[in-house]
């Protein structure tokens, strides 16, 4: 069993404890905490795999957790705390791994902001950072993602795991500025096989518990590090934005054949987005480059080929408390020949073009307490799919019924939908909050 | 004779104008006061939505309002309550005889959520007030009609110019003279029948400027009943408009999280 808290250790944790029971704290100190707000939620969520699978447990979803969420805003700085404790029948590890997200603790945020002068803005620690125009599509966006937690019917904000960096916001007259530093290498909190398979392409096959992904990690302070950086500017109705990206790919997609260990190959990413009003609704364009800076020839079989990524997305309204929302996706991998070439005997081939559609309907009901949806994504060049549906309940002001299902299919084994076939799953969920 | 009398008529302009304004002047009047006052404005809504059986739901909020070019405006929106919306951000930038830009922000994802125009006419927040009754309805798309005058009250007839654009076939608004805030709303169905009303419960004078401070809205046909109670109301605070943007989404200002 190893403890692996090696950035931020327990300290965070220590805090919230603290922070959130007044009661231990002496009444000397009541001033400060009139100032602290605390709140959370209480979720317990269970699901199953519709499917069975020999190498994974029937129960894709068993877990129970408390949400603490404190905020402190002085004068000078803002102090915010955000962790869950969870206690989680289907992992097998419970040590904790903030990293990945493991263990009977998962801090989300603990940071603290600042505003030095009045065109900078400094948010320093844990935090969660998104930014790009994409619906669960993300193409400039390379801060964390929690694949398992989207897969596995936790609740969408689950999706984004968060970062330990600083983020600097400057405001100059013509635009805004965000510079974020990560110093240690941020990953996806991805699909290892510990509870949700995958294809191995090593074993030919999709593989769970019986084949964990064996995965070089990069978590050297400073070394392996990451610089994010976007510039955006409103010009009317429109806002438009031009995105950096220093780093490293996100998912281990890279091979390294001596060790047998997948690995996290450099990767550079260069976009600009485009987002506003149209005919009724909002339209959106992003386009990017992945620049692969190990495989810049596009003849390594073991790190992924240099991309390029094409969003297009319409969303509006249709009649009274429906949202209809569509996108269109494309992959461009560079170098196609070079890839063909080089690609070892037995390996499936990926496509040149890898075309994604998506399809988002939300229906508002009972007074907008009931809300359904269902989100699809289509590939028609790699057939197969993944669809969401979700339908959630408010019962009360504090209490919340929800149930939804994580369908996946596909024609073949190793695309990106595909592999994960026998995850589906159905969940139910029951969230209490404060 | 005719010379003098035309300057008659100019000297007397003023003094007609206040005796019987227009119907098209009462309610530009109205709309003046009821959601442009000062250059801008702050205010805590507690609302409470009662239900046909009973049950009630709370939502509080602060609402910043800023008027900026013509009669365009800019508002944030921070919820408290109930727990699972609080720290959402709502961000108005409303163009008079265009569609506004919305964005919503999702502080447990670190979202800016890009809001597509819709219909102004669906419930706002889950209650009987919809987003046009707290932003305003555009002037122009109704036909406004005086039908009655009373010693304190004008009683105007509006008319939609679009009819399929709205669900209802026509409306009336008692507008109060002392204070030019309509005061009752009523909105009749295509059969010409009574279905939602809203009303000022309370109004007080901040600063000069008669505010509505309790607001009801009902849907006669479901038994739902909106009461929305404003507090902490204040005017000409100087807010800047850079607060209407991405920074103070992220950030929320302390006029509103205090």
């Amino acid at each position: 069993m190893k403890l692996k808290m090696n950035k931020w250790g327990l300290i965070p944790v220590l805090l919230l404890l603290a922070g959130f029971m007044p009661g231990s704290v002496s009444t000397a100190r009541a001033g400060l905490l009139d100032d602290v707000d605390l709140h959370g939620f209480f979720d317990t969520r269970a699901g199953i795999r519709t499917t069975s699978d020999a190498t994974q447990r029937q129960t894709s979803l068993l877990e129970s957790r408390l949400q603490l969420d404190s905020l402190y805003q002085g004068d000078a700085l803002t102090l915010q705390l955000r962790g869950d404790f969870i206690a989680d029948d289907v992992e097998q590890d419970r040590s904790i791994d903030l990293e990945q997200g493991r263990g009977w603790f998962d801090l989300r945020e603990a940071n603290l902001l600042v505003s030095p002068t009045d065109w900078l803005d400094l948010k320093v620690g844990r935090q969660i950072l998104t930014w790009g125009t994409g619906d669960l599509l993300f193409l400039n966006d390379l801060f964390p993602k929690d694949w398992q937690a989207f897969f596995i019917g936790r609740d969408v904000e689950y999706l984004k795991a968060p970062s330990d960096a600083v983020m600097a916001s400057f405001f100059p007259e013509w635009g805004t500025i965000d510079v974020v530093y990560t110093p240690s290498f941020d990953a996806d909190r991805y699909i290892r096989g510990e509870r949700l398979s995958y294809y191995n392409p090593l074993l030919g096959r999709t593989a769970g518990r019986d084949a964990v992904a064996r995965v070089d990690e990069r978590n050297g302070w400073f070394s392996d590090d990451e610089l994010s950086l976007r510039f955006s500017r409103n010009i009317g109705s429109f806002e438009t934005a031009l995105y950096g990206y220093l780093g490293y790919w996100k998912s281990p997609a890279g091979f390294d054949p001596g060790s047998a260990r997948n690995t996290f190959p450099r990767l550079n990413v260069w976009g600009a987005s485009l987002r506003g009003p149209l005919a009724e609704g909002i339209a959106n364009l992003e386009l990017s480059w992945y620049d692969s800076r190990d495989d810049r020839g596009g003849d390594d079989p073991f790190i992924p080929n240099s991309e390029q990524r094409l969003l297009l997305g319409y969303e509006r309204d249709l009649g009274r408390d429906l949202t209809v929302g569509v996108q269109y996706y494309l992959e461009h991998l560079v170098d196609y020949s070079a890839y063909r070439n080089s690609l070892p005997a037995g390996m499936p081939e990926r496509d040149e073009n890898r075309h994604l559609f998506t399809l988002r309907l939300t229906k508002l009901l009972l007074n907008q307490n009931l809300t359904l949806s269902f989100f699809a994504y289509l590939s028609p060049s790699d057939r197969d799919f993944y669809l969401r549906p979700k339908a959630s309940y408010k019962l009360t002001d504090n209490w919340r019924l929800s149930g939804g299902a994580n369908f996946f299919g596909g024609s073949d084994d190793h695309t990106f939908f595909g592999q994960f076939e026998n995850n589906s799953n159905v969940y139910a969920a029951l969230r209490y909050s404060f | 004779m005719k010379r003098y009398g035309i300057l008659f008529l100019l000297l007397l302009w003023p003094a007609l104008a206040l005796a019987a304004p227009s119907a098209d002047e009462i309610v530009a009047r109205a709309n003046k006061a009821a959601y442009y006052a000062g250059k801008d404005g702050q205010a805590d809504v507690k609302m409470t939505i009662y239900d046909a059986h009973g049950g009630t739901r709370q939502r509080e909020f602060s609402i910043l309002r800023l008027n900026v070019a013509g009669e365009d405006q800019k508002f944030y929106v921070y919820f408290k309550k109930p727990s699972d919306v609080r720290k959402m951000a709502f961000l108005v930038w409303k163009h008079v005889g265009g569609d506004d830009d919305r964005w919503l922000w999702l502080p447990a994802l670190n979202l800016k959520k890009r809001i597509a125009p819709g219909d102004k006419r669906t419930s706002f927040v889950g209650s009987d007030f919809f987003y046009e009754d707290v932003s305003g309805r555009g002037l122009e798309e109704d036909v406004h009609q005086l039908v009655k005058e009373t010693d304190d009250q004008w009683l105007i007839k509006n008319t939609p110019k679009d009819p399929d654009s709205v669900e209802f076939s026509w409306y009336q608004v008692w507008i109060d003279k002392a204070t030019s805030l309509p005061v009752k709303a009523e909105y009749f169905d295509k059969e010409g029948k009574l279905y939602r009303r809203v009303s000022a419960e309370k109004i007080e004078t901040i600063q000069g400027h008669p505010t509505v401070v309790e607001a009801v809205a009902e849907d006669l046909l479901a038994g739902t009943r909106t009461v929305n109670r404003f507090s902490k109301v204040k005017y000409d605070i100087g807010l800047k408009e850079r607060l209407f943007t991405e920074r103070f989404l992220r950030r929320p200002p302390r006029e509103v999280t205090r």
